[in-house]
This record gives C-alpha cells, sequence and structure tokens, in this order.
C-alpha cells in the first residue's frame, strides 16, 4: 500500500453550504464544528482527581 | 499570614473597588500535583499522531499555477485581448495606480485620506514595456517582428493610440485557428504583428520567462507574470470554478474539499455586506474595520460591559465546577471585601 | 548568596549580568517557572487548549523544518515531500484549532482579570501574528492557490500602502518572511505569553454565588454596619459534600483595612476562628 497517496480523495469540485449571504464549504463547517464540539466535550469531561499536596 | 497579593476597601477614598471583572483575590487554597512539561509533551505526541493520520487519510493539495503558457494556449482570445490592454495601457495594472503605476487621482480613500496614494509607485511598472514590447525584443531572427516594434515605438503618441484603438474593435471579436489569431483586418499597424507575435511567444512558454526579466539569471519576484495573468479573465474563472473569488467567501477557501482559512471568516464577512460590498473603497475600508475590531479584541479587559460578559454568560460555574462543589470554610478568606457573594 | 570570603570581592549587582539574572528570578524563581502544582480549581479539560496550541506549533517548526532541509520546490516533485508538506498544512489547521478553542475557554474565564490583562494581550498579538504567518505561507506555495491569493491579496494591501513595500507577489520576499522573521515572533509572543501565565499563575475562578455557597452547605453571615470588611461564616459550620481527601482547617477573617467611609453591603464585624493559611508560596509580586 502507498502510505503517500490519500486515501480520502479531497480533490475535486468543493460541496459548498449556502444560506442566505453566508457560504461556508463543507471542510470548514466541519473544522469549526469540531471546534465547538472540544470545548464541549472538554468542559463536560470530568478531570483525574490528584491527591491534595503540602510542601 | 499571607495577605492577598492585592487589598481593596469597599470604600472610595482613594483606593480601588474590588471589580468582579477587572480583580481576584488571588488563591489562598490547596494545590493539587500537576505534570505540566508532561503535559506539553502528551500534546505534542497527540497532536503528532492526529497530523500524521491526517497527513496519510487526506493529503493535502497542490493544484499546477495558471503559466502565461497554459493561459494563452487554454485561452488564446483572453490572452490576445489583455495583451492589447497592456499595450495600450487601460488594463487593470496600467489603470492601476500606486504602487505600480502613476494616474492621477487613483487609490482607496479612507475618508479623506489615501495612504496608497500618499505611498505612491515604488513598484514601477510599464506594462507597454515590460508586458509586451521588451520581451518581443528579446526574440531573435525575427525581421518582420523587428521591424514593427521599430515602427510602434518610432510612432506619435496620436499615431499609436489611433492604432490601438483600432486592434482593440477587431480583437473584441477575435477567433482563435489553426494555431492563429484570426481578427479583421483594420488600420491597426504593426498592432497585428505585435499582438500575434506575442501569442505564440507565450503559447510556447518564453514569455513566462522574459517576464521575470531578471538582470542576473536567478529571479524569485513573480510581480510581472502574476500581474499580467490576473488581468485576464481566464484566471478568475478558473478561481469562481474553485469557489475561491471574493463574493464566494473565497478568502476562507481551499482548492478541492480540503479546508481553508476558518480564521478570516470575518474578514471575508465584510466584503459580503454594503457598503463595502459595492464601494471602490471596499478593501481600505475593510482593513480598517478589522484593524479596529483587532486592538478592540486586544483591549477586552478594558472594556466595561465586554469584560463582563464572561460572568453573566455563567459558562464558567461549568469550567469550574469541581471548586464550587468543593467549598470549605477556608473560602471565607478568598472572598473580596465587601463584594461577596457575587451577584450576577 | 556570599558563601566564602572571596565573594565579598564581587559587587554582582553593578553588573548587567547580574541585574539581569536578579530580576529574572524574582520575577520568576525557580518554583514559579515550572512548578509541580496546580490551585485545586485547575480540574478542567478545558485547561488544556493552551498545550495543544503549543503541541500543534511544534509539529508546525518541525514539518516546516524539514520541508527547508530539502527546498521550496521538493514538494512539488516528490510523493515524501507531499507527505511533509501534508503534515505542515494538518498541523497548521490544529494549531489554529486549538488556539481559537484555547481564546474562547479563556473568554469565559474572564482570564485577563487580577493583573492578567498583559497575558490576554500577549495571547491576541500571538493569534495576530500567527495569521500573518499562516498568510506567507499560503503565498509560498508556488501553486494556483498562492497564485491567487497573492493576486487578490495584493489589493488589500495595497489599500493600506503597505503593498508598495510588502509585495505579495514577490516570492522570495514572502517565503523569507514565512520561514524566518514572523516564526521568530510568533515564537517570542508565545514565550512572552506563556512567561506572563507562569509569572501570575492561573486564574482563579470567580467568586461564588449565594446559590452555590448554599449548594456547598455554607452560607456568609449577614452584613452587620460599623464593622470590618472581612466576609464571616454563619454559626454553626456545616461540612460541605466534597472530596474526602481535601483537609478544611479553621480559619479566620484575613487582617483587612478598617473602612474609612460609608461600606458597601456586607461587612462583618465578628471574626471569630484564628487565621490558618492552607498554602503557603513565595509572594506574588505585584
Amino acid at each position: 500500500m502507498n502510505l503517500l497517496a490519500a486515501l480520502v480523495h479531497l480533490g475535486g469540485t468543493g460541496k459548498y453550504i449556502n444560506w442566505g449571504v453566508l457560504q461556508i464549504s463543507l471542510a470548514n463547517l466541519i473544522i469549526i464544528a469540531v471546534m465547538i464540539l472540544m470545548l464541549v466535550v472538554a468542559i463536560a469531561l470530568p478531570f483525574p482527581k490528584h491527591e491534595s499536596r503540602r510542601k | 499570614m499571607s495577605a492577598a497579593s492585592t487589598s481593596f476597601t469597599t470604600t472610595a477614598h482613594g483606593s480601588r473597588r474590588f471589580r468582579p471583572d477587572r480583580d481576584v483575590v488571588e488563591w489562598q487554597g490547596p494545590y493539587r500535583r500537576y505534570d505540566l512539561a508532561k503535559e506539553v509533551f502528551v500534546c505534542f505526541v497527540v497532536v503528532l499522531l492526529l497530523t500524521v493520520v491526517c497527513a496519510i487519510v487526506f493529503s493535502s493539495p497542490d493544484e499546477r499555477p495558471v503559466t502565461v503558457k497554459s493561459w494563452s494556449n487554454a485561452a488564446p482570445v483572453d490572452f490576445a485581448q489583455t495583451a492589447m490592454t497592456e499595450l495600450d495601457g487601460t488594463s487593470g495594472v496600467a489603470t492601476y495606480g500606486p504602487p505600480y503605476t502613476q494616474v492621477p487621482g487613483a487609490g482607496q480613500m479612507l475618508g479623506p485620506v489615501s495612504i496608497e496614494r500618499a505611498v505612491g509607485v515604488r513598484i514601477p511598472i510599464n506594462t507597454a514595456q515590460d508586458f509586451v514590447l521588451k520581451p518581443l525584443a528579446t526574440l531573435p531572427n525575427r525581421p518582420a517582428l523587428r521591424s514593427a516594434i521599430a515602427s510602434y515605438e518610432g510612432a506619435s503618441a496620436s499615431q499609436q493610440a489611433a492604432w490601438d484603438a483600432a486592434y482593440e474593435n477587431v480583437v473584441a471579436n477575435a477567433s482563435f485557428s489553426d494555431g492563429q489569431l484570426v481578427v479583421k483586418a483594420g488600420p491597426y499597424g504593426p498592432v497585428g504583428v505585435l499582438i500575434n507575435n506575442l501569442e505564440s511567444m507565450a503559447r510556447t512558454g518564453a514569455l513566462d520567462g522574459a517576464l521575470l526579466q531578471s538582470p542576473q539569471l536567478y529571479a524569485t519576484n513573480y510581480t510581472n507574470p502574476l500581474l499580467f495573468i490576473a488581468d485576464g479573465t481566464y484566471l478568475a474563472d478558473q478561481a469562481g470554478l474553485r469557489h475561491l473569488q471574493g463574493d464566494q467567501w473565497g478568502m476562507m477557501n481551499e482548492t478541492g474539499n480540503f479546508p481553508g482559512q476558518a480564521w478570516l471568516w470575518l474578514y471575508t464577512f465584510w466584503y459580503q455586506v454594503n457598503p463595502m460590498k459595492s464601494s471602490s473603497n471596499g478593501d481600505v475600508e475593510v482593513w480598517a474595520i478589522m484593524m479596529v475590531l483587532t486592538v478592540l479584541l486586544a483591549l477586552v479587559p478594558f472594556i466595561p460591559g465586554v469584560r463582563s460578559i464572561p460572568r453573566k454568560l455563567g459558562i464558567y460555574r461549568l469550567i469550574w465546577r469541581v471548586h464550587y462543589r468543593s467549598l470549605g470554610p477556608e473560602i471565607v478568606s478568598q472572598m473580596p471585601p465587601g463584594n461577596q457573594p457575587l451577584r450576577r | 548568596m556570599i558563601t566564602s570570603p572571596a565573594d565579598t570581592v564581587i559587587a554582582d549587582k553593578d553588573t548587567w549580568t547580574g541585574k539581569i539574572r536578579d530580576r529574572a528570578v524574582k520575577e520568576l524563581p525557580p518554583d514559579r517557572l515550572l512548578p509541580d502544582s496546580q490551585p485545586s480549581y485547575v480540574a478542567s479539560w478545558a485547561y488544556v487548549f493552551g498545550a495543544l496550541s503549543i503541541g500543534a506549533f511544534a509539529v508546525v517548526l518541525l514539518s516546516g523544518a524539514v520541508l527547508a532541509v530539502e527546498g521550496p520546490a521538493w514538494w512539488h516533485k516528490s510523493s515524501a515531500g507531499l507527505f511533509v508538506n501534508s503534515l505542515h498544512m494538518w498541523s497548521t489547521e490544529f494549531f489554529f484549532m486549538f488556539m481559537v478553542v484555547h481564546l474562547w475557554a479563556k473568554f469565559f474565564m474572564a482570564a485577563w482579570r487580577g493583573k492578567r490583562k498583559a497575558t490576554w494581550i500577549t495571547g491576541v498579538l500571538a493569534f495576530m501574528v500567527s495569521i500573518g504567518t499562516a498568510f506567507t505561507g499560503y503565498l509560498s506555495q508556488q501553486n494556483f492557490d498562492s497564485e491567487w491569493i497573492a493576486t487578490q491579496a495584493k489589493d488589500g494591501i495595497n489599500s493600506t500602502g503597505a503593498g508598495a513595500f510588502w509585495n505579495v507577489l514577490n516570492f522570495g520576499q514572502m517565503l523569507m518572511w514565512h520561514i524566518v522573521l514572523l516564526p521568530l515572533v510568533v515564537a517570542a509572543v508565545v514565550g512572552l505569553h506563556v512567561l506572563l501565565v507562569r509569572r501570575r499563575g492561573v486564574v482563579p475562578p470567580f467568586a461564588p454565588t449565594n446559590a452555590q455557597l448554599a449548594k456547598a452547605g455554607l452560607s456568609l453571615a449577614p452584613a452587620v454596619s460599623g464593622g470590618g470588611d472581612a466576609p464571616v461564616l454563619e454559626e454553626p459550620l456545616k461540612p460541605p459534600a466534597s472530596e474526602p481527601h481535601v483537609q478544611h482547617e479553621p480559619v479566620a477573617a484575613p487582617a483587612v483595612q478598617e473602612p474609612t467611609g460609608q461600606a458597601a453591603a456586607s461587612q462583618e464585624p465578628t471574626a471569630g476562628l484564628s487565621s490558618q493559611p492552607l498554602w503557603n508560596l513565595p509572594e506574588a509580586q505585584s
């Protein structure tokens, strides 16, 4: 298998979403959605507890 | 006892009031083991792995550029029409004004001021010479071309203008067949020979190099060929097919289905709305808006109202929920005087 | 610190080196520069995006260095080169993703509070310089994308007058800004930003509301006129519902300034308990 060729071909004609004056590529929309999701998940996920420490 | 590093009183006697959006009482409470170096290292490894996976799965775009050669082969009539505007000084570059050409009154205005005009011409371009006549002069063994160049350059300005206008008329309806530009006959003197030769020079690829005109062989500055190409409609048409034009929010986009520059969303947004959208000073207006907004973003800590948004939104209560659930009597020493509990 | 008779000869405060060293150690003593603990409120994954941004920046720099080893034409001809270019492109996307989420998180935490405005400002500056760095990178691609970006962006930049000096159509100039000048600026601004975070520490949470205090089983005594500034708990103390390993020791109202005039809402005269700080750190210098 040639590891240096793309497994998912992202060339060709881009997919775009139009909404009024807004036009955004599907790729950029996914990026932004992932960013929002990351922040929500980061806030929601419990953080591991460590022992309280005294010097 | 260890005092808070800032002290506040609730009075107005020359001391600061505690403002929850500006001030804190520094932490007096417990600490927990937290390995920063390990965290940064793990984050580096995580990002490296994510990047390697994306690079393997998606690769990256690399569409070949439009060259003068590819342009003149794909759209020979567009090339000839553009070349004519470069010769007669009506092209986009020729009429641009600063920093390329001296055109009275050219240059975008921001209110009463044109910074562009004030700075002036610092990348001087003479499109007739630099894009047409000098490149043609580099071609060897073409006596008919040589005499056409001499004839054109030796003519008076009004004679040149008359020839130019006549050729403009016919090239508007030009066609291309058998590797030749086909235009109607007309009183355009040597201009037909000039444009024909430039067309064939372009189609062989020799014009790309000639436009660089570097005196020492090596070139790293592509101003002339890029400006010439951008004066035609072919490049813009190709960009439009790829959703890269200004009114397509193109500044954010990449060729194909690759993610582009999502962080430019606000910058390109202003180009979609009036008055910037249809203004002849649209570029400088958008730049001015974005510079102001950038400064305001940096100065958020100083802006009342805006700096209160985090406290009023209350998302912090989710972020610090572990802290708020573990409050104990020591919280008393960490409450700001005169301003506790926090009023929302 | 003088440890031997020979040391008494040296007046190190007179040398530039000595002054720089003393100032650096004063602002950032080793355990503040590289602490191995954080306040207990630093307990959320929301804090990880700064480190992720730095991790991404490191991948950007490394992949860029490999591209530099072979030169700017390599990635167009070689599939290994295209792979390294892909690493550089995707790490840049991740860099911006993590940096912006970090900005959002810091905004929601109002992280500029408590003399941390410079930290916020350097963060915005890092963002802006990064955008410029990415821009010069896109201009250096020598392909259709860079060609279009250059011929379009020139209008915006020319309109400000900067285009006369900073020519986006000049590949040599843009490449050198991208690989030499701007990465140094980004690294310097990010470095300053991180040092500022270390200097002041991670911003504490907002003071709790009544509702949050109630949930923790605490409430503050109501204000009594003529008293000091200090808040005090109502008696009797109720043990909060919290982790067993966080020890609560008896505390008292800290010493506060006497109010010299009309005091606002909740002042409290009856401090009952003796003060016992739970944690001792080197004094934070303001």
